[in-house]
């Protein structure tokens, strides 16, 4: 088995972030960490190989920040990662990144799986792995929460993924493209060995040559979407009614009347 | 090309969802500003004809409709395969397409499909200078986001649940169907759905006007109990912050917050949530947020409109008495 990860870096989540007047995101002494949601893609990667063996590959398309990124994946027990990035890959947008992603996978060309997390923390798109999947023109079972079964040798997948009734179970041929969510299974810490490991790694870095990329289908000149502003979202002055009655059915009361009165029921 | 706008018709075993109403009703307004019009796109297995009428009644003037068992389960390959072609063939400006899991899948394929861009999960969408605007969250709604697709078309949007009204339908609208046909037959489609297990509970969260949520504070699995009688005499979804669902007493289906599922109901009720940013995020939009905690210092209590600050498993039942009083 040949698994892929894609991931990317982010602020942390508890980051505070803010704006300037020119538009600039700052998430302030934050740490660049990998994308929380990436993590469920890592470790369920790691327990496909521990169950069918084989490798896992991380890759990242970004500047030097994503090695953030990919060494906490390697630190995890990763066996392989890449980083792919020319600065004519910034401002990519969601169509561009994915045209990216599927070309680096297609150059590897002996993937049998396609991991990637929910979604990212920052843009919160959630685009990236459905796209990469058109792309290659491999199943698209994005939401994962389950993989009930892998046969590597029947080349097949069925998982279950979350919608908003339930949990469809879906089969599928490998390769595949599974989008994961929380609940798949406990990210695990990264070791200290890992962490070493991960410290002495050389981080392959691929250019739009090395995937055999377009130069017009990458960056600003290969996305669609532009994001001309960004800016802090309205703040709601004041604190909470707090309601108060002379015993605890009396104030139960007072608050269903007032939801009532704000025509919420 | 056109100025028509198209909206994708989402359904579960024949049911149209909410959110591609509030869809079709944002879409009849913008065809409204641009003089143009609303096409519908009804596609799922046999029976599904009704929803021809009812998306008609939501505002569309043309239904694109396809019956077909391929189409019946959800699955992104068949669906984008449909959309793509008769989107091809009319040229619509914008596609509309409710930003549910299923939503946000299909939003981005269709997009890889005809070489365009998707803006996901817009909470706003305007005509500025001829030119649509639309508006999201990003960081889990700490900071928002204008975003435009100037160039390319059509220009896919989709829009998140309840961040637009749901109009009410007109039966007396007219409207023309005209049957479409599959481009994929089942062995050109890779997946197969097998089965569905439905959440336990009813109410889905998203699309859930009422919420009763319970944190930290209700102590264990029993601890539910209470916010599940409340629920039940509301008509509300269950929901839970991470600390819940990490201590293992509820499911992560029923997670609110950056980890979890973003909701905005008219009604928030947290029970013994403190109210972490990263709750916050999931839940911030409500429209009224109420906050039961026993510790007056809470965060909850900044972002909520009301509070109770008082012991939940006193609360909560005086609550569901008080309703039922009430509500009959």
């Amino acid at each position: 088995m040949h698994i892929v990860v894609c991931t990317k870096h982010t602020p942390d989540s508890e980051a505070k972030m803010s704006v300037d007047e020119a538009g600039n995101v700052s998430w302030g002494e934050s740490p660049l960490i990998i994308n929380p949601w990436d993590e469920y893609a890592v470790e369920e990667a790691l327990l496909l190989r521990e169950k069918y063996g084989g490798t896992v590959t991380v890759i990242s398309m970004g500047p030097e920040e994503a090695l953030e990124a990919l060494k906490h994946a390697i630190a995890m027990g990763c066996d392989e990662a890449i980083r792919i990035w020319e600065e004519s890959c910034a401002d990519s947008d969601t169509l561009a990144t994915s045209y990216v992603l599927a070309r680096a996978i297609e150059k590897m060309g002996d993937v049998d799986l396609v991991l990637f997390g929910k979604s990212a923390i920052d843009a919160e798109t959630w685009q990236t792995g459905p796209a990469v999947a058109r792309r290659l023109g491999y199943p698209s079972l994005m939401y994962t929460i389950k993989i009930a079964e892998l046969d590597p040798d029947g080349r097949t997948i069925t998982v279950e993924r979350l919608l908003e009734e339930g949990r469809q179970v879906v089969s599928a041929p490998l390769p595949a493209v599974v989008g994961t969510t929380k609940g798949i299974n406990e990210p695990r810490y990264t070791s200290f060995i890992g962490i070493r490991k991960a410290a002495r790694m050389e981080y392959p870095l691929w250019t739009l040559a090395d995937i055999g990329a377009e130069a017009d289908k990458v960056g600003a000149a290969g996305s669609a979407v532009r994001w001309p502003q960004i800016f802090m979202p309205p703040v709601r002055e004041g604190e909470a009614e707090i309601i108060e009655g002379e015993t605890v059915a009396e104030t139960a009361r007072i608050l269903v009347e007032k939801l009532l009165a704000e025509k919420v029921i | 090309m056109s100025n028509d706008i198209f909206v994708w018709v989402e359904q579960f075993s024949g049911h149209p969802t909410a959110a591609s109403w509030e869809a079709a009703g944002l879409a009849r307004r913008l065809a409204d500003e641009l003089g143009s019009d609303v096409t519908a796109c009804v596609f799922g297995g046999q029976g599904i004809e009704p929803l021809a009428q009812e998306a008609i009644s939501y505002g569309a003037d043309r239904v694109l409709l396809a019956e077909d068992a391929t189409l019946a389960d959800f699955r992104v390959e068949p669906q984008a395969a449909l959309l793509a072609k008769v989107v091809r063939e009319a040229e619509p400006a914008v596609v509309l397409i409710g930003a549910t899991f299923r939503g946000r899948e299909l939003g981005p394929a269709l997009a890889v499909e005809l070489d365009t861009g998707c803006i996901a999960d817009c909470t706003a969408l305007e005509f500025e200078d001829g030119q649509l605007v639309a508006t999201r969250p990003i960081y889990a709604g700490k900071l928002l986001s204008k975003c435009v697709i100037p160039e390319r078309r059509p220009q896919i949007f989709t829009t998140r649940v309840r961040a637009f009204p749901k109009p009410e339908p007109d039966s007396s609208r007219s409207g023309e169907v005209t049957r479409v046909e599959p481009v994929l037959a089942e062995d050109e489609i890779p997946s197969k759905v097998t089965g569905f297990k439905e959440t336990k509970g009813g109410v889905s969260l998203t699309d859930a006007a009422i919420i009763v949520s319970g944190g930290r504070g209700v102590g264990g699995p029993e601890g539910y109990e209470p916010l599940r009688e409340l629920a039940q005499v509301l008509g509300a979804a269950l929901g839970a912050s991470r600390a819940a669902v990490d201590a293992g007493w509820i499911p992560y289906e029923h997670q609110v917050g950056q980890t979890g599922k973003t909701v905005s109901p008219d009604l928030y009720i947290a029970c013994g949530i403190s109210g972490a940013i990263q709750h916050q995020a999931g839940m911030r939009t409500s429209k009224v947020i109420v906050a039961i905690n026993k510790d007056p210092e809470a965060p909850i209590f900044k972002l909520a409109h009301y509070g109770i600050v008082n012991d939940l498993f006193k609360v909560v039942p005086a609550l569901t008495e008080a309703f039922k009083e009430k509500l009959g």
